[in-house]
């Protein structure tokens, strides 16, 4: 652990070691500029740089930017500066190829050159002797599991463009709710006293004419959590490619799958390649098609992220079909919890359009009183009817 | 200014900081850069802009955000009343509609908000921008035009800049997600309930003439209680309430009376059913180990 990263003699110095160090965070999943470079080195003149715990506290503070960001900082620190997690060359390109396609090529092969040649000696090295190669390549966490599905398999593209369509007329169908800032507007409820007394000027002071402002009305914003459990099996292709949709529609929307445990995958569908976009999210949803632990998740849900992304203008959709392997209060306290954050929870259970279903699977049953609205959909089609119903919420 | 300066400075105005945020300040002070703090509610956030003023000697311009805050709040207004009189009288006086205008878009007219306060002062101030989740997405925008310029553009009068730049500190409950254009404009420092030498710390800097052995068993107490599955996680704030509350009712030994520190237990549960989750029984078992 205390051990420094010994560059190669032939390294250029601070600065590219630096770039190596921003490209292999950016790497990792940080989002960080060129600007960010160059203020983490002016920041380590404000300290003592060769201590190694006053480094990563700047490097912390310049870096990171989230509570998840710098829960993982230390690792990638280590990793970086603190000589662990290298890896021999030829066992990683294709993970940081796949994992990275979205970044720009230029920037990428810049970061490669500083992160894996970019060696130097370390401050406190004795000897002066470069002992390392200089050719590994870092990574951090070796997160890889190769039990996982993929879910290209499942959703085709046209299908995409189907689900998009869908998905933004849902969008508008959600009912918008009225903004609390007053913007200008002809027929407006508030006089708009600066557009006023501006225009009474070039009528010697008089305000003839009356500006108005008034509330404007902000759209819903949705945030859908998906079960990709194996009883979902059959469903998931429907669903994930409304997910995809949704995403592509509704900058605001942000999507989450769960199955015996929740990952987001918001930022991941956000790519402009939907089959890209979907590839991606198969890396992430590993353990798809297991079990399903419904009140589990929810709670992590409403514990972790609806604390930042679910306001009163939210709306939740839980797409699942109920079938939980834990206990079912656990769902209805969830959803509890969830409704106290003031928004809208639709369920949507594929079993629904089955004939004589009945909400009997416990799960289910403990969850019914929390929800504004219970609704069959187990195809596109059935998705795009439900815009009249969420109208009326 | 080395941050354990830094920090020892903090800590004779009695805000003891952990090294992570005293080298977050000591970066935003000497880099000029805002610093967003993150944490739960009652961890310190505020009151780190409130001691940092005091340190440094000089104002602090606090703008409290909420949903529905715009520019008219928080940045300038014009003073609309005035200038309706100033217009009435000059058309007596036969003034010319270009002078009235000139003289009714003046700095004279202006109201200044915290945030135009904030970068017309003559030394530099602390700004604290607090709860900037609550704010709307729009008003982020708003300021990041003046967190990364440290100007402002008023159509009628034109840009003003910055005087002196402030030492900006925003923080943030995490009830929404911040913009990442805002997060990365910004140092960033996530504030964590302390551990127990820090608190015993805090509470001894701020409750001076406290007991030792009562001081050890509020913290003990208080580190356990946040361990419990809680609606609402006490804070720093709740805990100094609970030490105030305990001291004021004379009590040296927390397990002594069981009823009456019941009682005083409504200073860190704040909703019904956590008070009803930590019963007489739970209270003096917690009580029990901490001690």
């Amino acid at each position: 652990m205390s051990r420094v990263t010994k560059f190669a003699a032939r390294d250029p110095g601070p600065s590219v070691r630096m770039a190596g160090f921003i490209a292999h965070l950016r790497e990792n999943g940080l989002r960080l500029g060129v600007a960010e470079a160059e203020i983490a080195l002016a920041a380590l003149t404000h300290v003592d740089a060769v201590h190694p715990d006053d480094s990563r506290r700047v490097l912390r503070a310049v870096c990171t930017g989230c509570k998840e960001e710098i829960e993982r900082f230390d690792d990638l620190f280590d990793s970086y500066w603190m000589d662990m997690g290298r890896v021999k060359q030829r066992v990683t390109p294709t993970v940081s190829s796949a994992q990275n396609d979205d970044v720009h090529s230029s920037r990428d092969a810049k970061g490669k050159e500083a992160g894996a040649s970019g060696s130097a000696t370390a401050p406190d090295s004795e000897d002066g002797e470069a002992e390392s190669d200089g050719t590994g390549k870092l990574i951090a966490t070796e997160l890889r599991n190769f039990n996982r599905r993929d879910l290209r398999d499942l959703v085709r593209p046209d299908e995409i463009a189907v689900a998009e369509e869908v998905a933004r007329r849902i969008g508008a169908a959600l009912f918008d709710k009225r903004s609390r800032r007053r913007i200008a507007a002809r027929k407006g409820d508030r006089l708009h006293f600066r557009k006023t007394i501006r225009h009474s000027l070039a009528s010697g002071g008089e305000p003839l004419r009356l500006l108005r402002k008034r509330r404007p009305d902000r759209t819903r914003k949705i945030v859908a959590l998906c079960d990709v459990s194996g009883s979902m099996t059959v469903y998931a292709q429907v669903f994930l490619a409304f997910l995809a949709g949704l995403m592509r529609v509704d900058n605001a929307a942000d999507a989450y799958l769960f199955h015996t445990r929740l990952v987001r995958i918001t930022d991941v569908l956000r790519d402009k390649d939907a089959m890209r976009a979907i590839g991606r999210m198969s890396l992430m949803a590993d353990g798809f098609g297991g079990g399903s632990k419904i009140g589990p998740s929810l709670m992590r849900f409403a514990d972790t992220y609806a604390k930042r992304f679910v306001d009163g203008r939210s709306v939740v959709l839980i797409l699942s079909d109920g079938y939980d392997t834990e206990a079912p209060e656990l769902t209805g306290l969830a959803l509890q919890k969830l409704r106290k954050r003031g928004c809208k929870i639709i369920w949507l259970n594929p079993l629904k359009g089955w004939a004589d279903y009945a909400p009997v699977a416990e799960g289910m049953a403990a969850a019914l009183p929390h929800l504004d609205a219970f609704k069959s959909a187990n195809t596109l089609v059935d998705l795009a009817a439900l815009e009249k119903e969420l109208a009326r919420l | 200014m080395t941050w354990i300066n830094l920090k020892s400075r903090l800590a004779e105005k009695g805000y003891v900081a952990s090294d992570d945020l005293a080298v977050a300040l000591q970066l935003a002070l000497s880099l000029g850069r805002p610093l967003l703090l993150e944490g739960a509610a009652g961890v310190g956030k505020t009151e780190i802009a409130r001691t940092l003023s005091q340190v440094e000697d000089t104002r602090l311009i606090r703008l409290q955000c909420y949903e529905g805050l715009d520019a008219a709040q928080a940045i300038y207004e014009w003073n609309y009343q005035r200038q309706l009189l100033t217009i009435r009288a000059a058309a007596e006086d036969g003034e010319t509609g270009k002078e009235v205008e000139q003289r009714i878009f003046s700095r004279e007219f202006l109201l200044e908000r915290p945030l135009l306060a904030a970068i017309t002062q003559d030394s530099p101030p602390v700004l604290l921008i607090d709860e900037i989740d609550r704010a709307d997405e729009e008003f982020e925008a708003y300021l990041l035009e003046i967190l990364s310029d440290f100007q402002i553009s008023i159509p009628e009068l034109g840009t003003i800049k910055a005087v002196t730049r402030p030492i900006v500190i925003l923080t943030s409950n995490g009830t929404r997600d911040l913009s990442d254009a805002l997060r990365r404009r910004c140092l960033y420092t996530y504030v964590d309930y302390p551990d127990r030498a820090t608190e015993l710390a805090i509470l001894r800097a701020r409750c001076p003439d406290i007991e030792a052995r009562l001081a050890e068993q509020i913290i003990g107490f208080v580190q356990k209680l946040r361990q419990e599955e809680l609606q609402k996680t006490p804070g720093i704030a709740e805990m100094l309430d609970f030490a105030a509350a305990l001291m004021g009712l004379g009590i040296a030994d927390l397990t002594e009376d069981p009823a009456v520190m019941q009682s005083t237990l409504t200073t860190l549960l704040k909703t019904q059913s956590d008070q009803a989750q930590i019963t007489r029984e739970v209270a003096g078992r917690i009580a029990g180990r901490a001690a």
